[in-house]
């Protein structure tokens, strides 16, 4: 069944006035950004909200990419296609340009925004990797007044997250550190197909010595989307192949994948471990100011 | 390569701008979905989530009660119209909608007809059906286990789930061959299922106009008077008043041959509420239910000396034909074309043994592009090939050479009883082989494996076999496949050609222009081709197999001949002289040795229509008809080579380059055929690295959506590289071959073949497509996955 059931729609001009419609409607509503998820949802009829809100006029309040003192903000409605265009974004986290070029196709990113990415909350979803990696924050408005929420404890489990069903999230920050890069890697079975495995990486380096390292993991199962035992093989260690193997091997042994028609579960583990490795590799080559591989 | 002049005349052969194009690029096509008729309702399909369940109740009840539903049709209701089931187009019977047992998730229970597409929807939501579930039979080596449940149960006395069990060739003289051979090599493979999925899926409008009483069905179907044809004679409704029209449609590749629930459903709507009504499939339903392709579990062998002579070829397959036997096929064989199987080698002898069996899946096989079969002969063959070199430690290209049909072989016919009509073999493989650099390709290779990067080439030669076909050897139900072409010239020299073949994509409204052209000078701008509507086209079996240029082309040029043959007549009339005092020179006549004295084409039409005296026996007007049964089919050929990088970390499989030689004999348009084998190519990359459609142990479809059925874009294919030889086929009017699933056919061994090369280091024999990343990666550690199953 490829036809939705039936369903009122709304239009918020503001983000208070899409907060008073999520409060008015209450639980049976949705917000819908790019729609790039919620609509096919709808179409098979997994999703079935009475009320779908529409966000796109916020566009205009919530869609920019700015530095803001040693951060960058990153408004919800900030399409792909926009993040994909960033020169800061390209300057200050290589890892989401690199995402973003293997997210889906032209025409999703076009639509697909940051907040609807987050929201949506799939397992496979590449830039809740990413941010996992980059160890963001979210902002998230609601009848009750403004909150921000550390990455790590925003996703609640599979297509869940702590955003409330009449909150909604406005803003995604992101800190720059200095001696800091970052790198993505996927394996897909086709272009703008959903992840076998992704893995990016970020290091903060002081010479060569690694002083800090996250790492995220999409479609594989991992808490949080990190690799907790990889990253700690690597904080205080100067760079090297075999260091990023080890670690690389760490994530493919922690993570939780399942096996499924992209791939059974050994094949993914060691996927995780090659991507691991080769975004490890790269983000300490960009990090400690060497060519990128 | 030649470029297309605009804003010329074309006469003949040659690249020209597609005709049709100019409505197709405009967004100006007119598909089955864009047909809207006053009053016109919308029907929607119920269908099983199960794979096998026996039906105890259905209430129609709620949905009946929708205020919007104007009807709602079950098993029960077509029982009473005697439609309830209706005959395969391979000796069994399809259930329209089920009455007793669903048979494979996805399969039609219920029809809704409703005012609107969504109310339609909705109202499916409201029958209540209550299933007890089988166990059900998903894996095919499992399908004739003693207790294995049966499928069948309506067919009386059936206990197992065997189909057929056929052979072809000589199994003694085989078996003798194989055991004096020095080398014999086996390998087991599967070709899994997949699926064409044209763009455009499946759907018809029905319109049982109440007072004429004549049915008109505009429908996605390849074969319009096929279908109007068994649409009289399985429901008893009279011929001359059912037109079947076939629109532009968005891509058939052997999806839409057959006759579809749908399609009946739409029909028993209009009759029962009085009113048309459309039915349009969506893309899960089109991938779940109708005409899938392949499923052939083979274990193929091949014979050599230890010199690299091959001997013979022998097969055993195990056939999955889904729930119905319902393969869309003319043949009187049950595996199609299959026993083609020798491809393009010179052997001693050949033997195969098929066996059918059902499964509790969609029912079809003979679709994609695939030749009736021809697809799955010539992967075996190629990829045997390969695993003998692989044996025999030999260039795969030095065997080939080696062992392919020479010139002097033609007409060959083949140790399973077919007879090629012409072929230059060699020539196409070594153009191949200059045109890829092949020698510095197995250098450059040879330098990465020692670095441990893992380059492959593979190579594929194909012998299609299309063209289907002669009236004693193939029908339909019991029509013959000859096909029927009108050509009328109209006073001012303009013409109008007739077909009974219906284009899809392929350009036929340029083609056929051109082939009536190509003979009779008038230029292709000027010929109108009709098609696509059984009351204003002659009969004829329709387009699919390759067999609109080899069969309906040939009709064309007969009947256009036949205009040159009046129109010289008439000529000499005009002129006062004999018919033999004429010279032809495409498009005029002039009296031998006097250029001056000449009459056109067009002068002729004119006078055809006018007060001339005619000579006698001669009638007015300047038309011809013609009914062509083809004395044989035709055998298009062609030599590919595939060049793939692998990612040794990833197992990821890049597709560098692919050349692709083809031989279809003379090309009407060369602009067009290149059009043809670029999606070919395509095809053949992506069944090659990611189309499949497999089933979990509870018989559930796990390539129903297109996040899920995954078919290739430009980005995983190289800027394809062709090249062509030309043998024309001696039967043929004009020596035309066919080309429309050639590259279909040829083109996954190559890739398989160049990815298995890549994996020599490994110690890699084979591995079954698709070659995703996982599965490139398990054939590398030894342990490859089965393709046909859910990855555990
Ligand atoms: C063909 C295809 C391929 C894809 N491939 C990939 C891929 O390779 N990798 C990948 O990571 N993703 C992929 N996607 C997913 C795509 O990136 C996301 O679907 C999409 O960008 C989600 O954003 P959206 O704006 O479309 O969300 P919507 O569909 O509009 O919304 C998704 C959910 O988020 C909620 N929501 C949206 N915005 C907010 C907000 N501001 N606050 C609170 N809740 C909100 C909605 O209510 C809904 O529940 C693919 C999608 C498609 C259709």
């Amino acid at each position: 069944m490829q036809v939705p059931a039936p369903v009122e729609y709304e239009r918020a001009l503001s983000v208070e006035e899409a907060i008073a419609l999520l409060v008015k409607h209450g639980s049976e509503s949705r917000l819908i950004a790019g729609g790039h998820s919620l609509l096919p949802m709808m179409k098979l009829r997994l999703a079935r909200p009475e009320v779908v809100i529409d966000i796109n006029p916020l566009a205009g309040a919530l869609s920019y990419v700015r530095r803001e003192g040693d951060e960058l903000a990153i408004g919800a409605m900030t399409r792909h296609a926009d993040l994909l265009a960033s020169a800061l974004v390209s300057e200050h986290a290589p890892i989401i340009a690199e995402a973003e070029r293997v997210i889906a196709d032209p025409v999703v990113r076009n639509r697909g925004t940051v907040g609807g990415s987050l929201c949506q909350a799939d397992p496979a979803e590449d830039l809740s990797a990413v941010f996992a990696a980059l160890g963001a924050t979210v902002r998230i408005r609601g009848p009750r007044g403004e909150r921000s929420v550390d990455i790590d404890s925003f996703h609640t489990g599979p297509y869940t997250t702590v955003v409330e069903p009449d909150e909604i999230l406005t803003e995604v920050r992101v800190r720059i550190h200095p001696g800091a890069s970052s790198a993505y890697e996927k394996v897909e079975r086709r272009v703008g197909d959903w992840a076998i495995a992704a893995a990016g990486a970020m290091l903060q380096v002081s010479g060569a010595a690694i002083t800090s390292a996250r790492i995220g993991l999409a479609a594989v199962g991992a808490e949080a989307f990190r690799a907790p035992r990889a990253e700690a093989l690597l904080s205080g260690k100067e760079g090297s192949p075999e260091l990023f193997a080890a670690a690389g091997a760490e994530a493919g042994r922690e993570c939780n994948p399942h096996s499924d028609q992209r791939g059974p579960e050994d094949y993914k583990r060691h996927l995780v471990s090659v991507l691991t490795e080769r975004a490890l590799s790269r983000a300490y080559a960009r990090a400690s100011g060497g060519a990128a591989r | 390569m030649t470029t297309v002049e605009e804003g010329k005349a074309h006469v003949g052969f040659g690249r020209m701008l597609r005709k049709e194009d100019a409505r197709f690029l405009r967004g100006k096509g007119n598909y089955v979905d864009d047909i809207r008729l006053p009053g016109m309702l919308h029907g929607a399909i119920l269908r099983s989530p199960h794979a096998h369940a026996r039906i105890r109740s259905i209430d129609t009840s709620a949905a009946e009660a929708h205020p919007k539903v104007k009807a709602v049709v079950t098993g029960a209701t077509l029982e009473t119209l005697n439609l309830a089931w209706i005959p395969s187009l391979s000796h069994d019977v399809v259930a329209v909608l089920a009455t007793d047992k669903v048979r494979f998730q996805g399969q039609e229970v219920a029809f809704v007809v409703a005012e609107d597409r969504y109310s339609a929807r909705d109202a499916l939501e409201l029958i209540d059906v209550d299933y007890e579930v089988l166990p059900p039979v998903v894996d095919a080596k499992r399908a004739l286990d003693p207790d294995a449940p049966v499928i069948r149960d309506d067919i009386e006395g059936k206990k197992d789930n065997y189909i057929f069990d056929w052979e072809a060739g000589d199994k003694a003289v085989c078996d003798d061959v194989f055991a004096k051979a020095d080398v014999v090599v086996s390998q087991e493979m599967l070709y899994p299922r997949v699926h064409p999925a044209p763009m455009e899926t499946c759907g018809a409008v029905a319109w049982m106009d109440p007072i004429d009483q004549k049915l008109t069905i505009w429908s996605t179907t390849q074969a319009p008077h096929a279908h109007r044809t068994l649409y009289a004679l399985v429901a008893g409704l009279p011929e001359h008043k059912l037109r079947v029209i076939s629109p532009d449609i968005g891509g058939g590749f052997g999806n839409k041959v057959g006759i579809y629930p749908g399609y009946v459903l739409a029909i028993v709507g209009s009759i029962l509420t009085k009113a048309p009504v459309k039915w349009m499939e969506d893309r899960s339903e089109n991938l779940m239910s109708t005409s899938f392709a392949r499923d052939y579990h083979m274990r193929g062998e091949i014979a050599a000396t230890r010199e690299g002579k091959i001997l013979g070829v022998r097969v055993d397959v195990l056939a999955d034909h889904g729930a119905f036997n319902n393969t869309a096929q003319p043949t009187k064989y049950p595996a199609g074309f299959f026993h083609v199987f020798t491809g393009s080698y010179d052997l001693a002898a050949a033997h195969c043994h098929v066996r059918g069996v059902y499964t509790n899946k969609a029912p079809g096989g003979v679709a994609y592009a695939c030749s009736f079969r021809v697809t799955e002969a010539v992967y075996l063959v190629e990829r045997m090939v390969d695993r003998l070199a692989q044996e025999l430690g030999v260039d795969p290209a030095e065997l080939r050479m080696k062992n392919l049909l020479r010139p002097d072989q033609f007409p060959h016919v083949t140790p399973t009883g077919w007879e090629y009509d012409s072929g230059e073999y060699p020539r196409a493989l070594q153009l191949a082989m200059d045109i890829a650099g092949y020698d510095e390709l197995r250098r450059e290779q040879a330098e990465k494996r020692a670095r441990g990067e893992l380059m492959g080439i593979g190579i594929s030669f194909f012998t299609e076999t299309v063209g289907a076909g002669p009236k004693r050897h193939m029908d339909i139900l019991g029509l013959g496949m000859a096909d029927g072409c009108e050509v009328r010239v109209h006073p001012t020299g303009k013409a109008v050609v007739r077909l009974s073949v219906q284009t899809q994509g392929q350009g036929h409204e340029t083609t056929f222009a051109q082939i009536v052209s190509e003979v009779t000078g008038i230029p292709a701008e000027d010929v109108e081709v009709v098609h696509g509507d059984t009351d204003n086209t002659p009969f004829g079996l329709g387009t699919y197999g390759s067999r609109s240029t080899p069969v309906s082309g040939a009709a064309a040029a007969v009947a256009s001949r036949r205009i040159v043959d009046k129109a010289r007549i008439i000529a000499a009339a005009m002129l006062e002289c004999a018919p033999e005092d004429l010279e032809w020179d495409r498009g005029s006549f002039h009296v031998k040795g006097d250029p001056g004295t000449s009459k056109t084409i067009q002068e002729v039409a004119l006078a055809a229509h006018g007060p001339m005296d005619l000579p006698d026996g001669v009638e007015g007007h300047l038309d011809a008809t013609c009914v062509y049964d083809p004395p044989n089919l035709t055998y298009p050929f062609g030599a590919y080579i595939c060049v793939v990088d692998v990612d040794p970390g990833t197992g990821k499989v890049a597709v560098r380059r692919f050349i692709a030689v083809d031989d279809c004999g003379p090309r009407i348009n060369p602009m067009i055929v290149e059009g043809q084998v670029h999606g070919g190519l395509a095809d053949g990359v992506g069944m090659a690295l990611m189309e499949a459609i497999a089933f979990d142990e509870d018989g559930n479809n796990l390539g129903a959506s297109f996040m899920d059925y995954l078919i290739p874009t430009s980005l995983e294919c190289p800027s394809w590289e062709t090249g062509e030889t030309v043998t024309p086929s001696p039967h043929h009017p004009l020596g035309l071959k066919g080309v429309g699933e050639s590259a279909t056919v040829g083109s996954p061994p190559a890739v398989v073949n160049a990815v298995i090369d890549a994996l020599a280091p490994f110690g890699v024999k084979h591995a079954d497509m698709p070659l995703t990343p996982a599965q490139v990666w398990r054939a590398m550690h030894g342990n490859p996955m089965r393709t046909d199953l859910a990855i555990q």
